[in-house]
C-alpha cells in the first residue's frame, strides 16, 4: 500500500481517501484453524482508493498505481475509471476542475 | 530442608515462568497487527521447545559436576533429580526454577528478530540454544564453572540471560538482516497498551527471578526484592525525564521500555548491593539504553524491538555496577570498587565480555545449521502477508465476516437435516 501511495505522490496525485474494506476477487480464499475449527476465508482485507482527478491527470494516476501496486498475482485488485458529474470544493465553493487542482 | 525456602520458591518459580508470556505481550503489542501471533508465539513457544532441552540435557549441562566449561550429562532427562536437598530446597524444585530462566532467555532473542523469521527453522534455533548456549554459559557462572571460580557475581542473570541473550539477538539481526520495510516504511506498534501489560507482569514476575535467585526465603531475598523494586523505579523517572527534556512528551512505550531496562539492570546486582546504591544503579542505567536506542533507530541494524540497547546495554551497566557498588556488610560476598575492591569491576567486565562473545559465536554457528536443513528467512510474499497468515494460519484480529466453515470429513456424511438433532439429555428447541 505505501508503495501506491508514493508512486502517486510521485505523480503528483495529492487528494485521496482510502478505505480498509474486505472483498473477494479471483485469489485462492485461505484456510485458518481455531481450535478444531477450520475455514476458509471467502473475505480478504482490500484497500479501496477513491481519487478524483481532472482529465489529464487520469492516465498519470492511472500508470501511478498500475507501476506500483501489480505483483503478477490474482488479487492485485482492479481500477475503475468512472466520470464525475460536478465536484465542489466546500472551502471555497470552487466548482469542477478549479476543485480538485490543489492549491499553490 | 526448609519450609519456608519451599515454600517461597514453588511460588518464585511461577513468577519467572509467568514473564515468558508477558514477554510475548510486551513484544507482541510493538509489532504490527498482521505479526501479532506470530510475535507472541515466539515466546510461548519457548516454554516447550527450551523448556524440553531443559529436561533433555540442558540442566545437566548447566548445573551437573563437570569442568570449567560445561557439566556432563550424568544429570540428563532428570537423572538424580528427585526429592532430596539442593540446599534447602527439593533438588527438582531447583531445577524447575533454573528451567524457568532458560525459557525467558531464550524467548528474549525472538525481539531483535521478530516479522521476518520462518517459524520451524525459529523453533530448532530455539530448542538448540537452549542447550548449546544457555546452559554453558549458566555453568560458567552459577554451575561452578570458570567465570564463577574467577569470583564473577551475578545475583539473578544479568550476565547469564540478559547480556547472553543481546548477543545472541545482535548476531541473529544481523544474520537474518533487516526486514522488508524496514527504514523504508514507518512500522509502528500496533497494541501499545499490550506492551504495557507486559512490562508490568515481568515487573511482577521478575521478584520471582531477582528474589528467588537468593534460593530460600530468607535476609538476601528480602534485600533482592526490594532493590527489584526501587531500581525501576529510578529508571521510570529517570527515562520519563529525559523523554520530557528531548520530546517535551513522556511516552507510554518509553515507560514500559524504562521499566525493562531498570529490571534488565539490577538482576545482576539485586543481592548485592544497598537499596541505596539500587536507586543510584536504577537512574544511571537509564541513560546508555535511552541514548543507545535513539542511536539504533539511526542504524541499519533491524534489531527490532531493541534487545541490545535493552537487555545487551542494561545488562552491561548492571553487571559493572554490581562490580562498583557491590556491598560485603549487605551481601557477606564481596565488596565492589566504591568499597575498595576495583578487582571486582575488572571481573564482572571479563565476564561480560566471555559471555558476549561465546553467545554471538555460538548463535552464528546454530543459525549457519539450521539454514543447512532449512529456509530461515520468510519470503518477501510472507512479510507483506504477514506471519501471522503465513506461518500459523490464523489471524491476530478476524472480524469473522466471509468465514465459511470446512466441516472435516473424518465425521463421515453430516446428519440429515430431515431429522431433528436432538441434545444430549433435552429436546430440540
Amino acid at each position: 500500500m505505501n508503495d501506491v501511495l508514493e508512486s502517486l505522490f510521485r505523480a503528483e496525485v495529492r487528494g485521496l481517501t482510502l478505505h480498509r474494506v474486505q472483498g473477494h476477487g479471483g485469489e485462492t480464499d485461505r484456510v485458518e484453524t481455531y481450535r478444531g475449527t477450520t475455514v476458509k476465508m471467502e473475505l480478504s482485507e482490500k484497500v479501496r482508493l477513491e481519487i478524483g482527478v481532472s482529465d489529464h491527470f487520469v492516465d498519470p494516476t492511472v500508470n501511478a498505481i498500475l507501476s506500483a501496486a501489480q505483483t503478477g498475482a490474482v488479487g492485485d485488485g482492479k481500477i475503475f475509471v468512472l466520470p464525475v458529474e460536478k465536484v465542489y470544493r466546500i472551502r471555497t465553493a470552487e466548482e469542477d476542475q478549479a476543485a480538485v487542482t490543489p492549491v499553490g | 530442608m526448609n519450609s519456608a525456602d519451599i515454600a517461597w520458591m514453588l511460588v518464585a518459580t511461577a513468577l519467572v515462568l509467568l514473564m515468558t508470556p508477558a514477554l510475548g505481550f510486551f513484544y507482541g503489542g510493538l509489532v504490527r497487527s498482521k505479526n501479532a501471533l506470530n510475535t507472541m508465539m515466539m515466546s510461548v513457544s519457548a516454554l516447550g521447545f527450551v523448556g524440553i532441552g531443559w529436561a533433555l540435557a540442558g540442566y545437566s549441562i548447566a548445573f551437573a559436576p563437570g569442568n570449567a566449561l560445561a557439566g556432563d550429562m550424568s544429570r540428563a532427562l532428570l537423572h538424580g533429580v528427585g526429592l532430596e536437598a539442593q540446599g534447602t530446597i527439593p533438588h527438582l524444585l531447583f531445577f524447575s526454577y533454573q528451567g524457568t530462566f532458560a525459557i525467558i532467555t531464550a524467548a528474549l532473542i525472538s525481539g531483535a528478530i521478530v516479522e521476518r523469521m520462518r517459524f520451524g527453522s525459529y523453533l530448532a534455533f530455539l530448542f538448540l540454544w537452549g542447550i548449546a548456549v544457555y546452559a554453558p554459559v549458566a555453568h560458567w557462572v552459577w554451575g561452578g564453572g570458570w567465570l564463577s571460580r574467577l569470583g564473577a557475581l551475578d545475583f539473578a542473570g544479568g550476565t547469564v540471560v540478559h547480556v547472553n541473550a543481546a548477543a545472541a539477538a545482535l548476531v541473529a539481526a544481523l544474520v537474518l538482516s533487516p526486514r522488508k520495510d524496514f527504514a523504508r516504511q514507518a512500522i509502528l506498534p500496533h497494541n501499545v497498551p499490550f506492551t504495557l501489560l507486559g512490562a508490568g507482569l515481568l515487573w511482577f514476575g521478575w521478584f520471582g527471578f531477582n528474589a528467588g535467585s537468593a534460593l530460600g526465603a530468607n535476609a538476601s531475598a528480602a534485600l533482592a526484592f526490594t532493590n527489584t523494586m526501587l531500581a525501576p523505579v529510578a529508571t521510570l523517572v529517570a527515562w520519563t525525564l529525559l523523554d520530557l527534556v528531548r520530546s517535551s512528551r513522556a511516552t507510554a512505550v518509553g515507560a514500559a521500555t524504562a521499566i525493562v531496562v531498570g529490571l534488565v539492570a539490577i538482576t545482576p546486582a539485586a543481592g548485592f548491593i544497598s537499596p541505596v546504591s539500587a536507586i543510584v544503579l536504577g537512574a544511571v542505567a537509564a541513560f546508555p539504553s535511552y541514548y543507545a536506542l535513539l542511536w539504533r533507530a539511526r542504524t541499519r541494524l533491524d534489531d527490532s524491538l531493541d534487545v541490545v540497547a535493552a537487555h545487551g546495554v542494561g545488562g552491561t551497566v548492571g553487571a559493572l555496577l554490581t562490580g562498583v557498588f557491590a556491598q560485603k556488610s549487605w551481601n557477606g560476598v564481596a565488596d565492589g570498587l566504591a568499597f575498595g575492591n576495583a578487582r571486582q569491576l575488572a571481573i564482572q567486565a571479563a565476564a561480560v565480555l566471555a559471555v558476549a562473545l561465546y553467545s554471538a559465536g555460538a548463535t552464528w554457528g546454530i543459525l549457519k545449521v539450521v539454514a543447512l536443513f532449512a529456509r530461515v528467512r520468510a519470503t518477501a510474499r510472507e512479510e507483506g502477508l504477514g506471519l501471522d497468515v503465513t506461518q500459523h494460519g490464523e489471524e491476530a484480529y478476524t472480524s469473522g465476516e466471509g468465514a465459511i466453515l470446512v466441516l472435516p470429513e473424518a465425521h463421515g456424511p453430516a446428519a440429515p437435516l430431515s431429522e431433528p438433532v436432538l441434545a444430549p439429555g433435552g429436546g430440540a428447541s
